[in-house]
């Protein structure tokens, strides 16, 4: 696992809304990946591990995940001017610039180049996200019965239909159930 | 086409707001099932068409519902639908993070956060497969997503240059 570097001091709420603002208008194809490659790897406000923990906390709260994640990332650094602040950054520009997009799109749709363009945007989204859960999953080094856990997660909301409550309410418990089992494991 | 007011909105997305454990993504299929099936507020092309545009714009998926918001009730409905989806998930997030906050150290809620982990990795890589599906119109597609998985796995430069290259690559081919 590489050693993360020394973490940044703690922001303020202005930089928290930047923060987030930055990586949800970055964030094509949802903003998780953004998220976690601002806080954790560009400002270093949290670790690799503790930023996946936070993430783990809001997938299984009710809601956006990221949504979620931002008010418990924002309220711990600075109370509740913290978790607006990123809540209003996550969401506002992000909201601003889709009203214009529709708009836009009403027009361009019909263009081959724009819609080429889209889909290829598209797809390589997709691509990032796949990426992006590789990159936490080999930074984490997660011990092999989690990494288990993580693809059967994967394989039984994708390709299985399961719904995701069912995954959380069982998956849930075994992950919690392997890391202490893990934990009790002569070192 | 039935109407429904601001107000009803607010209370439909509210109460979808505490179904979607699992991200808002998992809320879509019941958020299709009742506007399109039980109520009829839009058709089937609509819902899908508003859901493949806050996709492919930047920002947090869950953001389709502003853009329904608005179809059905206008500005007050974009309004009303944002922050009926928001709202409660938020509020429960709140407290949930001053929990975790007050309870840090307890050797539980450690192996809880631990545990939880694989889980939402594992989500987040089943939202890519799906996406990969639903973006794909050709062979190339596959091809694309594969080489922006690998550049973002490996690469440490941003994941614009991969969404950049796979838009260059689908003005050539698709």
């Amino acid at each position: 696992m590489p050693t993360d570097p020394p973490l940044a001091p703690p922001p303020r709420p202005i930089d928290l809304f930047l923060a987030y603002a930055k990586a949800a208008l970055l964030g094509f194809g949802g903003a998780n990946v953004w998220c976690r490659r601002v806080i954790v790897e560009e400002r270093r406000w949290l670790s690799e591990r503790d930023y996946a923990e936070v993430l783990g906390i809001g997938q299984v709260l009710p809601g956006p995940n990221v949504g979620n994640a931002s008010v418990m990332i924002g309220r711990r650094f600075c109370g509740l001017a913290g978790a607006v602040a990123a809540t209003l950054g996550l969401y506002g520009p992000p909201l601003a610039l889709l009203m214009v997009f529709a708009f836009a799109w009403d027009r361009l749709s019909g263009v081959p180049l724009v819609a080429g363009f889209m889909h290829g945007v598209a797809a390589a989204a997709a691509g990032m996200v796949i990426g992006n859960a590789a990159r936490q999953a080999s930074r984490l080094g997660l011990a092999w019965e989690l990494m288990a856990l993580l693809l059967l997660a994967a394989v039984a909301a994708a390709f299985l239909g399961v719904p995701l409550l069912l995954i959380v309410a069982i998956l849930g418990p075994a992950g919690i159930a392997a890391v202490v089992w893990r934990g009790r494991q002569p070192a | 086409m039935i109407e429904p007011s601001a107000g009803e909105l607010l209370l439909f997305f509210a109460r979808l707001s505490l179904l979607a454990v699992g991200g808002a993504n998992a809320a879509v299929p019941e958020m299709h099932r009742r506007m399109v099936d039980d109520y009829g507020w839009v058709t089937d092309a609509e819902f899908a068409n508003a859901y493949a545009l806050a996709n492919a714009a930047p920002g947090p998926n869950v953001l389709v519902v502003a853009l329904l918001g608005l179809r059905l009730a206008g500005p007050w409905g974009l309004v009303a639908a944002t922050i009926g989806m928001l709202g409660p998930a938020l509020a429960v997030a709140w407290v949930a993070g001053g929990w975790t906050q007050r309870l840090a150290g307890r050797p539980w809620l450690r192996a809880a956060r631990a545990g939880l982990v694989p889980v939402a990795i594992g989500l987040s890589l089943a939202t890519g497969v799906v996406m990969t599906g639903v973006s794909a119109v050709s062979a190339a597609s596959y091809a694309v997503t594969a080489a922006a998985a690998l550049f973002v796995w490996r690469s440490h430069r941003t994941p614009a240059w991969a969404l950049l290259g796979g838009g260059l690559v689908g003005m050539l081919l698709f």
